[in-house]
């Protein structure tokens, strides 16, 4: 029930992008067709998957304050945590480019659907955040971090799908000049955001 | 490369050519508002003032010096993995402002949480290197670290200065509207508690936009 709950939560109310602005660029450049936010959703979701548990393993079993202990009793005063943005960005980028090379091998449409998104996962900001997060706030198991990151992915996904829905139909809306474009996607963006803050304070 | 550097011929420090480098981020070239660049990790820390600076002045060193070791390395980085040593050089880079922050500004670091990691993701800093820093001699790149440091700094403190101030009424953690003006004390305001939502700042962000596209025509998109 609590992974339940954590899932509603990282999806609706702690939204990676209402709520904390992560994964912004790609999210504004690649929204202005359905189908490409929703192949671009789709990546981030999965890789999101992947990284955040390897993530969580490396933060647990080698960085934190006396986390060697695993290996010998005697590396129990050893504390790497200082290394962790370095790893964690080796590891994101070391995943996204061999996730690349399983795609391609093993399912050529997925790789000529989600292709040129691939490699721009690597410096998307929510999969760094999602990472950091699970350090930050420490979950606890190694199912919490992986369902945080399941939600925090289709909340990511859901959100770029409903703002690409939006930008379609803009065309046909009079927006004042100087707002077009950037200004007025900021601007949807806010009241999406303000709807969604509606689902807070629900628990299940 | 090393050939177009050899034949450039010598100019001042400050020549007119190397003030527009610095000059243009803050006008029509704002890497926030113009580029869409790094919005990712600004504006979730634009609540107060106070972080929004230390965040800023944090981007600036951290942008200016990347770019300037960039530069220098830029005829010794091969080409397929240029984005991983990118990478390596900022991570290398926050890793020290991290610590610094959590050594004199603890408090501000601990309100910034994971947003001080997520400088190495930070649009702005891989596209500055991937546009400017590989192409550009050490100290024309500083410039432009700077530069777009300085412009990036200050959206974010515009956007927190009025958040903070409406919503509030505060600057600095300073009440500047007077208490006797409040509805509880008899007075007739009170403080947007929307403005301190996440919301309001992409709002805030979209007049800034507005006004600045106002003013320069040629940035309309159509």
């Amino acid at each position: 029930m609590e992974l339940v709950n954590l899932f509603i939560r990282s999806i609706f109310i702690e939204n990676m992008i209402f709520a904390f602005f992560l994964g912004m660029c790609s999210y504004l450049a690649v929204s202005k067709t359905v189908k490409t936010a929703m192949g671009l959703g789709i990546a981030v979701t999965f890789t999101l998957l992947v990284t955040v548990p390897v993530n969580y393993l490396v933060d647990t079993k080698l960085l934190q304050p006396g986390a060697l202990v695993w290996l010998d009793p005697s590396l129990a005063g050893y504390d790497l945590s200082f290394l962790s943005f370095i790893i964690f960005i080796a590891v994101v980028a070391a995943i996204v480019q061999l996730l690349e090379m399983i795609i391609e091998r093993f399912s050529p449409s997925l790789y000529n659907a989600l292709g040129i998104f691939l490699p721009l996962i690597a410096v998307n900001c929510s999969i760094l955040g999602a990472a950091l997060f699970v350090q930050e706030r420490a979950y606890k198991t190694l199912s919490e971090a992986t369902v945080f990151a399941a939600g925090s992915g289709v909340g990511w996904a859901l959100a770029i799908v409903a703002l690409a829905a939006i930008r379609e139909r803009l065309k046909y809306s009079h927006i004042p000049a100087p707002l077009r474009g950037l200004g007025i996607t900021f601007i949807i963006t806010g009241l999406m955001g303000m709807a969604f803050m509606s689902f807070m304070g629900i628990k299940i | 490369m090393s050939q177009i550097t050899k034949s450039e011929p010598k100019e001042a420090l400050f020549s007119k050519k190397n003030v527009k480098i610095l000059k243009d981020p803050l006008n029509e070239s704002n890497p926030v508002t113009v580029q869409v660049l790094g919005i990712c990790s600004s504006l979730a820390i634009t609540v107060k003032l106070e972080p929004a600076i230390v965040m800023g002045f944090s981007v600036l060193v951290v942008m200016a010096c990347a770019n300037l070791i960039t530069s220098l390395l830029r005829n010794l980085i091969p080409n397929r993995i240029r984005i991983i040593v990118q990478l390596v050089i900022v991570a290398a880079l926050v890793i020290l402002v991290d610590q610094v922050l959590k050594a004199y500004v603890y408090d501000v670091s601990k309100q910034l949480s994971v947003f001080v990691g997520l400088i190495i993701t930070n649009c702005i800093l891989m596209g500055r290197i991937e546009a400017f820093a590989l192409a550009n001699t050490p100290w024309k790149a500083f410039l432009d670290g700077i530069g777009n440091g300085v412009a990036y700094a200050a959206v974010l403190i515009i956007v927190a200065f009025v958040r903070e101030l409406f919503g509030s009424g505060q600057l600095f953690g300073i009440q500047v509207i007077p208490d006797s003006w409040y509805l509880d004390n008899g007075g007739w305001y009170s403080n947007n508690g929307l403005m301190l939502l996440p919301p309001m700042a992409l709002i805030v962000l979209a007049v800034l936009i507005w006004v600045q596209r106002a003013k320069f025509r040629q940035l309309i998109e159509n």
